[in-house]
């Protein structure tokens, strides 16, 4: 069949936009709906109060929301379980990443094992960390007794501080890796003949890494950051399988407390206000980093 | 008879990218035209129109009378070979070369003799089995030739079919073309940007910049007759010397020297001259050097010699090729420059003012 | 043959022991690196490997030697025991079957539905495409937990709550902004000429991207449906709200309950044989296919 180049065109767009429907309503009903659906439903009272009956309510959710001080200590758990997760990962990562970048016998199999934690259901491997760190018969007790850092066997995940403190320790250990694998694929992308170019001239290695290392895998660092930050600020099933947010809420994070206002206290309008604050809040931080990451690319290709 | 014509063909994808902005070309039956030019002046483009692979935004693609402008690509019975060779890995070298063909519902008993006809030319039948991965650059080629050439089509389109081969394997290969394309006596078109391969294989060279054609002639008079400066400059190697001098009684003025301007070319006060570097001599005993100078710069190519020429009391530089056994005196050259084999060019526009070289 | 100091090992060298003299010292330095580089990679593979190892350790042991203090790191012949993995019954296997299940028509499901999406924001000019792209971005970033509520609405107007639909359908959009990323990545990668060549040689749209485009593509499936298999094999919050009825649940699920089932005594054995057992099948695809995971991730992530 003849046609004009603007029919063409036409087919060309009518052809992606029908190659893309299936995968946007399938988005649009897990992602947008639920989303916009909380925006409608955080105005409305719908709890055991109200027997379950929605009744609207304006913003009467969100002024709760200022009040209610156990959101507030979420919001502060959360942000501090991200911080340092996030942090450590980083740096652990790194130096993984360095590793893994070097040549060595067998360096294949070590990345196969680098791969281990990040493939396990974090769930199940909750569970072996809340074994590890188990007051009784656990294996850090036990070991940190033989080294002598400690007399007794002390509350790991029965303790607010030492509970989070577990909490992160296994965080790290399960998404490290993902950083360390995303790095490395940038370690890899710098052309060797830079390193040494540097080097000759007079660059010392600590130098060649501040100025040659860091800058050139920015980005990923960047991307890492990104990707962590939204995944840790989410921090579900972590939490409730080792401490379900205990002792006495030291560890619930934001979506522990949105979990159980929906789930345990069947308060949806009220869960619903949570589910938009945290909404804005990860969105105004993604939009953050995400302008962040423009930047540090425009400068990488401005050099 | 399937004579491929193209009307004022104009591709733009934006206000200020226009890759090709008004080519108008015929290619008769047993043509072979190849497109020439740099990168960026909008040959592959054209191929790709030519193809139905992009829509012009004006203009016309005609095939034996019929305009095909809005056929889509495999409906305008015309072959491509691509620089990439573009198989298909899956399949094998037979069912690559049969694709085409299959589509076409042609019968299987004929997709096997024209599977056998093309193979046996282009000696692939030990191969048919192959998967493109396990052929090397040159048999890949080979069998991206053998799909454009089963189809039999009405014209046969190549965008730099060379360029990926190593350099001894190319001159083989270019060989070959000529006479597999000789013998098909159908429209060719050819896209490259490398000047040889237009000069052997082409019996028509059409040299693009800007998306416009710059000269449509014979590869011969390409090379006499450049239309401007840009084609004088583009074709040839090493590269035509140009000056541009002041005139002054229709003399040209080098320094101290002067050169008689034609008196077709008219009085003007600046001109462009262009001459090869194989049009200059050292002058004989006898005869009245075009200009003296000094050698500033000897590159021996061992079948010949480029010599680089400051012309006295200028900073004036021309480069010629002298004999390898010729000798010379560094200090003071004396060149001679054969007044036939010199190119006029307007020094404002670029184009040729005369039209009686030799 | 020669050593040449790599300097990027040197900068480890740096990180790890944060000194100036290190680069002043050339002939010591060579034998230096390789131990340092072979003490971290020793650290690594402890770091990685241990949590897995101890609870296997713990899935072999009897409870008298789960439960001796102090720990037993080497356990005798008396100490051991595989009766905690028959302790987890018939119903394990079921719970793994569910698992496989989900995961492998979600996966499915999604490759089926990502794939066309990817090849029309690589190769086709469609107004728009840019919105499109950052949203799939910017949902690749949402938690979960802040979708269930409205997905269990769904499922209960759907009356979905203990089908595996009401996991399929959560997984495979889960899992599609990281299909949708990876594909294009790769179909931009593709040749475009082979596209044209097929065009010229007259194959219509559908065919050709099932007879041309879709074998080339298989590589690039394969890497895709591995990860997502993996996430959807490891989803927790949606399992634990849409499926209630126990010969439905998921492994993650399954494993996690069996850790509160009982409040007197935690049944340390049989959870760390659950462990092992529900990872088994992940372990597996790690040590198959550890690079197209590699490759994966940072398509995934590096070229949004």
């Amino acid at each position: 069949m003849p046609m004009t180049p603007d029919t063409r065109r036409q087919r060309e767009s009518r052809t992606g936009w029908i190659l893309m429907t299936p995968a946007l309503m399938i988005l649009a009903l897990v992602f947008a709906y639920p989303i916009l659906r909380a925006f409608w439903l955080s105005t409305f009272t719908q709890n055991l109060g109200t027997q379950l009956n929605a009744e609207f309510s304006g913003l009467t959710n969100y002024a709760r929301l200022i009040g209610d001080s156990r959101f507030w200590q979420s919001l502060w758990n959360t942000s501090l379980f991200t911080a340092f997760s996030i942090s450590l990962e980083l740096l652990i990562g790194l130096v993984f990443a360095l590793i893994l970048n070097q040549t060595f016998r067998g360096r294949g199999l070590v990345r196969t094992v680098a791969l281990i934690p990040w493939a396990l259901p974090t769930a199940v491997m909750g569970l072996a960390w809340a074994w590890i760190f188990n007051d009784q018969f656990g294996v850090v007790n036990d070991l940190l007794i033989r080294l002598g850092f400690i007399q007794e066997r002390i509350t790991w995940l029965g303790e607010p501080t030492r509970a989070m403190l577990a909490l992160i320790c296994a965080d790290v250990w399960k998404t490290t890796p993902f950083i360390a694998i995303l790095l490395l694929a940038g370690l890899q992308s710098i052309p060797g003949d830079l390193y040494e170019a540097h080097a000759i001239d007079g660059a010392s290695p600590w130098q060649s890494f501040r100025h040659i290392t860091l800058p050139l895998i920015a980005p990923q660092i960047l991307i890492a950051l990104l990707f962590r930050f939204a995944q840790s600020f989410g921090i579900f099933d972590l939490v409730q399988v080792m401490t379900g947010g205990g002792p006495a809420g030291a560890t619930e994070t934001v979506s522990i407390y949105i979990y159980a206002t929906v789930r345990r206290y069947l308060d949806f309008g009220y869960g619903a206000a949570l589910v938009v604050v945290t909404f804005l809040i990860l969105i105004v931080a993604v939009l953050l980093t995400a302008g962040l990451l423009s930047k540090t690319r425009v400068n990488l290709t401005g050099d | 008879m399937a004579r491929l014509e193209l009307q004022h063909l104009r591709k733009q994808f934006a206000p200020h990218v226009i890759p090709v902005k008004d080519i108008s070309l015929t290619v008769e039956d047993g043509e072979f035209l190849t497109l020439l030019g740099p990168s960026g002046c909008g040959k592959s483009t054209l191929l790709r129109l030519v193809a139905g692979l992009d829509q012009p935004t004006h203009g016309q693609v005609i095939v034996g009378g019929t305009d095909l402008t809005f056929q889509p690509p495999g409906d305008r019975n015309m072959a491509m070979v691509f620089q990439s060779y573009a198989l298909y890995p899956h399949m094998t070298v037979a069912e690559n070369i049969s694709a085409s063909l299959k589509i076409r519902k042609v019968a299987a008993s004929e997709i096997q003799q024209r599977i056998g006809v093309v193979s046996e030319k282009l000696g692939l039948n030990h191969l048919l089995d192959r998967k493109p991965g396990k052929l090397s650059g040159g048999q890949r080629q080979r069998v991206a030739l053998a799909r454009a050439l089963v189809r039999n089509p009405e014209v046969f389109l190549l965008d730099e079919p060379l360029s990926n081969l190593d350099a001894l394997l190319r001159e083989q290969v270019r060989e070959e073309l000529k006479q597999i394309f000789n013998a098909q006596n159908k429209p060719v078109v050819y896209v490259t940007h490398d000047q040889t391969e237009a000069m052997t294989l082409s019996s028509k060279v059409a040299v693009l910049l800007d998306g416009m054609v710059q000269q449509l002639d014979p590869p011969s008079r390409i090379y006499t007759h450049p239309a401007n400066r840009f084609v004088a400059g583009f074709v040839g190697s090493p590269q035509m010397n140009f000056l541009e001098l002041n005139c002054e009684n229709s003399m040209a003025r080098v320094g101290a020297f002067s050169i008689p301007v034609p008196t077709e070319v008219g009085e003007r006060s600046q001109i462009d001259l262009g001459i090869r570097p194989e049009d200059l001599r050292l002058a004989q005993a006898d005869e009245t050097p075009t200009f003296r100078g000094r050698v500033t710069l000897v590159e021996n190519f061992g079948r010949e010699q480029l010599v680089t020429v400051q012309v006295a009391a200028t900073t004036t530089k021309i480069r010629m090729v002298i004999p390898p056994d010729q000798e010379w005196d560094e200090q003071d050259i004396a060149v001679v420059l054969e007044p036939a084999k010199i190119h006029w060019f307007d020094s404002k526009t670029g184009d040729r003012v005369t039209s009686s070289v030799a | 043959m020669i050593h040449q100091p790599d300097p990027a090992l040197l900068t480890l060298v740096f990180l790890t022991i944060m000194t100036a003299q290190n680069t002043t010292t050339p002939p010591k330095k060579i034998p230096t690196q390789r131990i340092l580089l072979w003490v971290g990679v020793a650290l690594m593979l402890l770091f990685c490997l241990a949590p897995v190892l101890w609870q296997i350790l713990t899935s072999f042991k009897t409870n008298p030697a789960i439960s001796a203090i102090p720990t037993v790191y080497i356990p005798n012949g008396d100490q051991l025991t595989i009766a905690h993995y028959f302790s987890l019954g018939n119903e394990f296997l079921r719970y793994i079957l569910n698992s496989f299940l989900v995961s492998l028509v979600s996966t499915v499901v999604c490759l089926a539905v990502g794939a066309p999406a990817a090849y029309a924001l690589a190769r086709l000019k469609i107004p728009g495409e840019q919105i499109v792209l950052a949203i799939v971005l910017v949902v690749s970033l949402f938690p979960y937990v802040l979708l269930f509520l409205g997905l269990l609405e769904i499922v209960k107007a759907a009356g979905l709550g203990n089908n595996y639909l009401a996991l399929i359908v959560p997984y495979t959009a889960i899992n599609l902004p990281l299909t949708i990323l990876v594909l294009r990545s790769f179909f931009q990668q593709l040749p475009k000429d082979l596209e044209d060549s097929a065009k010229i040689d007259g194959y219509q749209t559908v065919p050709m991207l099932l007879q041309i485009v879709l074998p080339m593509t298989i590589p690039a499936l394969v890497t895709t449906g591995i990860l997502t298999f993996i996430f959807a094999w490891n989803e927790f919050i949606f399992a634990l709200t849409f499926i209630t009825r126990s010969e439905l649940q998921t492994i993650p699920i399954a494993v996690a309950k069996l850790g509160g089932a009982s409040v007197f005594e935690i049944p340390y054995g049989p959870i760390a044989a659950a462990t092992v057992l529900g990872t088994i099948p992940l372990v597996l695809l790690v040590l198959f296919f550890q690079r197209r995971i590699v490759q994966g991730i940072t398509a995934g992530a590096v070229k949004g």
